[in-house]
């Protein structure tokens, strides 16, 4: 039919179940490994065995022969074609970049590193003639863990790199610390490692290009976050190709997590692929090989110390750590651990002084660069072990001990030391929810019932800030990075008043196709059913920068704002010349536009779309049609914040810990579906508890990776967790016009902490112990109750 | 080599090399994309179809082993005008994100309801323990099986609401 149904109900805010989940739930999803074009081929990727090799001869012929092969493509192919290395996106002061080939051409610097790359006629086929090819490779001395690559006489990963440091990185005032631990009352120190994570989206990673000779059009969909950004690097960086000869579709992507940002080499192959084959070529990989080729995350050693007064107020927090960036940089890989870590070190509190030292170490091992909550997670860790820590020097219970320090709601906007400025926040409602929704003085006491039997129990209050939605543009880039961080927004509507969203944002999960709507709904004042998003496609959306850092809601949504307001405002004037009356005495409510007083005179958004296209009768001077695009560039980042809690259950015997319940109060701002939010606030929660119990990337000392599969890399399974309970408080981010903060990485930032706290909480009122490091398998914290009653002596045999 | 099978009430035969995995006999040869491949050990659960009732992880298996069977995939369980139960109990109760893993757990969910109608949250955990999801943390999956479980046991059927009646 034409036209819209009146409504009058609004959808911001509203749990409505998702407009996309129709085609996932039968079935008829599009990602990138289903799509099949005529005439297309297959590549395999040829891979180091080793962490460290030179390459010597690479035989082709060893395989040209085998069935189905079409080509064999090597290092020496890549530089012949002119393609440059894969480029870093954030440059810090003196930061030292080693190529990064999409092909190695004499090196290779991690196993899996890609040393050549079969083409054949299907995929069967070319792993076959990948597994036969014969490279010779010299091994290499090699080095895996950042404290080793360092140490002298250590191994060295890239000759351009001496000594294996990137960079060195530092924020905070050194001096105002030390004066703050000159006069403290009590320290307490820690060393922490916060382990190698691999990201493990469900979905491998695929790509598929396809080139038109006549016109030199290339096509490459691709399992892409933020599909412009894959063009400008491609066209502009790496392969020469004019921008608008690029077009990159991200189609149904599953899952990212940060892993499906970065500009990959395979994808640089498959153009490469496409164009000398004259046919389109697919790759996707196999599980094994996402474990030795997507980027991973974490990898942080870390000293922290941190100094109170005698009322038990923090007065300087200290953090020294060694970040592991893996054989390579990529995309944000700098900004990381540095920008997104060291500025968060400041947490919730209302600290005098913080200095943060960050040193980036080249190592043989999978690239280390953006994983959910990107430093940020690692920054809570830092300073919530360290604060648990100090309330048990200090004897204080750890969730008031917190609360006594917390920044206060007068302070907003509140400086802190480390350059940011947090615009909102009201942090003790959300703490005293999270104690009474977890009952938390129950907890207590049932811990206390429980000590010295072979059950004991562990609770933990954490409240952590984040910061999302990097920007302004012009900051960002002052601090190094190499794009602006905006958002576009086009808004369409046709002639029959339905209504298409294009936005540079992209869902791989988070839900864009029913929230961008939602917005658009109330905005225009028409039926939900009448509006689409479009994303995901160079080809049909204005520029954009794609989705990482909890940035879709605030950023894009904020842009779909701006544009939604452009067209309201266009449709107002049209109705009002409809209307024969004044801009002025119009109002647009209850899904018309009408006078003021005289409320059977109105028009309806269809009326208005169909005479913006017909422009049969418009107001003197005023453009046909009816669409609008907005770039929107925020004025700061936005601040999420809230309390975490978990509650363990340790069997001594075993050393098995079980996470019996897990609650949180999140402000993420105004919700825009609670639905999507919580979910965000699940998942986030599954992968933080993951790196606290079970997750490793565990490499031996010379780079192999010991978790290669999921046969050692121990994800979450549905019967390792607990039903979370959740709330939220609200309070609306000042600066921009929906006031939404972001919630995609707020689970993973503060419960990976969470968890930790609730073990170490176990373990310190059972036997003492002050830390341990993730993550709590059974055998390490069996171990460390083992070790800590034998160092007890006797009272521990009785 | 020749195999033969029904699938989604349909037959086919196709020519295929003897080392084909049922999966990709599915993906590939049928085109039926909505079965998902996330690992190469048999552990994700993304790939889960029925085999003569009961659900199999497709990439455990060799085309040429179904051969003569039935094979129900995702596509077979439920149209977007006719869905499973299950079907609307994930959409219902957002039971997917990115929807990767989705087409896995609908299919290895239909067996547990199909010899438990009312399975406890403990019950849906363990059985649901081969299928990965890596977005979801797995607490929304749990009410997507218990609100499938409640719309069948009002009478609606497993295998096409609208289909049985
Ligand atoms: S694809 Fe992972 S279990 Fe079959
Ligand atoms: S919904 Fe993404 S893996 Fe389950």
């Amino acid at each position: 039919m034409t036209g819209n149904e009146s409504r009058t109900d609004k959808y911001f805010g509203q749990a409505l179940k998702r407009k996309e989940d129709p085609r996932f739930i039968t079935g008829t999803g599009n990602y990138t490994d289903d799509i099949v074009l005529p005439g297309m081929l297959h590549a395999a990727m040829v891979r180091s065995p080793y962490p460290h090799a030179k390459i010597g001869g690479i035989n082709k012929e060893s395989v040209t022969g085998m069935p189905g092969v079409v080509a064999v493509l090597t290092g020496q192919d890549i530089a012949d074609a002119g393609i440059g290395s894969i480029p870093v996106g954030w440059l810090l002061p003196e930061l030292k970049t080693p190529a990064h080939p999409a092909i190695a051409l004499t090196e290779a610097n991690h196993v899996g590193d890609i040393v050549a790359v079969v083409v054949a006629e299907n995929r069967a086929l070319a792993e076959d003639a990948a597994s036969m090819l014969e490279v010779d490779y010299e091994p290499l001395p090699s080095v895996a863990f950042a404290g080793a690559a360092i140490a002298e006489g250590a191994p060295v990963v890239h000759d351009d790199v001496p000594g294996n440091v990137a960079f060195n990185w530092e924020i905070g005032d050194a001096t105002a610390v030390q004066e703050g631990f000159n006069a403290a009352y009590k320290t307490v120190k820690l060393k922490l490692t916060n382990q190698r994570l691999i990201p493990n989206a469900i979905e491998p990673r695929a790509s598929l290009a396809q080139f038109t000779p006549a016109s030199g059009e290339y096509l490459l969909y691709t399992t892409s976050q933020n599909p412009h950004i894959h063009r400008l690097i491609l066209a502009a960086f790496v392969m020469n190709i004019p921008e608008h000869k690029l077009r990159v579709i991200s189609p149904d992507v599953g899952g990212g997590f940060g892993s499906k940002i970065f500009q990959y080499q395979e994808e640089v192959i498959m153009l490469l692929a496409a164009r000398l084959m004259g046919r389109p070529v697919k790759w996707t990989a196999r599980r094994s090989e996402a474990f030795v080729s997507d980027m991973q995350g974490r990898d942080h050693e870390t000293e922290t110390e941190m100094a109170v007064d005698k009322d038990g107020k923090m007065l300087a927090f200290r953090v020294n750590t060694l970040a592991n960036l893996g054989a390579y940089q990529t995309l944000f890989a700098p900004a990381v651990p540095t920008y997104l870590y060291g500025t968060l070190c400041n947490g919730v509190y209302k600290l005098p002084a913080v200095h943060v030292k960050v040193q980036g170490v080249m190592t043989n091992t999978v690239p280390v660069d953006a994983y959910r909550g990107a430093g940020r997670p690692e920054a809570t860790y830092a300073i919530e072990r360290t604060v648990d820590a100090m309330a048990h020097a200090l004897g204080e219970d750890p969730a008031e001990f917190r609360r006594k320090n917390f920044i206060q709601p007068e302070d907003f906007p509140y400086q802190t030391p480390v350059a940011l400025v947090y615009d909102s926040g009201n942090y003790e409602p959300a703490l005293d929810m999270a104690l009474g929704m977890m009952k938390y003085p129950e907890l207590r006491a049932e811990q206390e019932r429980m000590k010295g039997s072979n059950k004991i129990l562990g609770v933990s209050v954490i409240s952590y800030v984040e910061a999302c939605g990097l920007a302004p543009s012009a900051l960002v880039g002052q601090l190094g990075a190499q794009a602006g961080q905006w958002e576009s927004s086009l808004v369409r509507v046709y002639p029959t008043g339905k209504v298409e969203l294009f936005t540079g944002s992209h869902s791989h999960g988070q839900g864009h196709e029913t929230a961008f709507p939602q917005i658009a709904a109330d905005e225009l004042q028409i039926p939900i059913e009448d509006i689409d998003l479009v994303h995901g496609d160079t080809g049909r959306m204005p520029y954009g920068w794609g989705t990482y850092g909890s940035r879709s809601a605030a950023v894009g949504g904020s842009a779909l704002k701006v544009a939604l307001q452009k067209i309201t405002a266009k449709a107002k004037k049209i109705a009002a010349h409809l209307l024969e009356a004044s801009e002025e005495d119009v109002e647009h409510e209850n899904g018309v536009f009408r006078i003021k007083g005289a409320p059977d005179q109105s028009k309806t958004f269809f009326d208005v779309a169909l005479m913006a296209h017909l422009a049969h009768s418009l107001p003197d001077g005023m453009e046909p049609g009816l669409e609008a695009t907005a770039f929107y560039d925020p004025k700061n980042f936005v601040y999420p914040f809230g309390t975490h809690m978990a509650v363990v259950e340790i069997d001594t015997d075993t050393g098995k810990v079980d996470l019996r319940n897990y609650g949180c109060v999140d402000d993420c701002g105004p919700l825009i579906n609670p639905l999507i939010v919580e979910g965000q606030v699940h998942g986030g929660i599954a992968q933080g508890a993951g790196q606290a119990l079970w997750e490793e990337g565990a490499y031996d000392e010379e780079g192999n990776l010991l978790a290669a599969s999921y046969m050692e890399y121990t994800m979450p399974r549905a019967d390792d967790l607990p039903m979370y309970q959740i709330d939220h408080t609200v309070t609306p981010s000042p600066h921009n016009p929906l006031g939404v903060k972001g919630i995609g990485e707020s689970g993973t930032i503060a419960s990976s902490a969470a968890v930790a706290n609730a073990v170490l909480d176990a373990l310190w009122h059972e036997c003492g112990i002050e830390h341990l490091d993730m993550p709590y398998t059974a055998e390490k914290v069996w171990k460390a109750i083992r070790d800590s009653r034998a160092g007890m002596g006797q009272a521990a045999d009785d | 080599m020749n195999v033969t099978m029904n699938v989604n009430g349909k037959p086919y035969t196709r020519d295929v090399e003897p080392r084909t995995l049922l999966v990709h006999f599915l993906r590939e040869d049928l085109l039926l994309t909505g079965t998902h491949v996330g690992c190469d050990t048999s552990q994700c659960g993304a790939c889960t179809v029925h085999v003569d009732g009961e659900a199999v992880k497709s990439c455990t298996v060799l085309a040429v082993q179904a051969d003569g069977m039935d094979v129900t995939t995702i596509e077979g369980i439920g149209t977007p005008g006719d869905l499973h139960p299950l079907q609307t109990g994930f959409w219902e109760k957002h039971g997917l994100q990115c929807g990767y893993c989705t087409p896995g757990m609908i299919m290895a969910s239909a067996e547990l309801l199909k010899h438990n109608p009312s399975p406890s949250e403990q019950e849906i955990r363990y059985h649901l323990e081969g299928n990965y999801c890596r977005c979801t943390g797995y607490h929304n999956i749990v009410k997507a099986v218990q609100h499938a479980a409640e719309i069948m046991a009002q009478g609606g059927q497993a295998g096409g609401q609208a289909a049985d009646d």
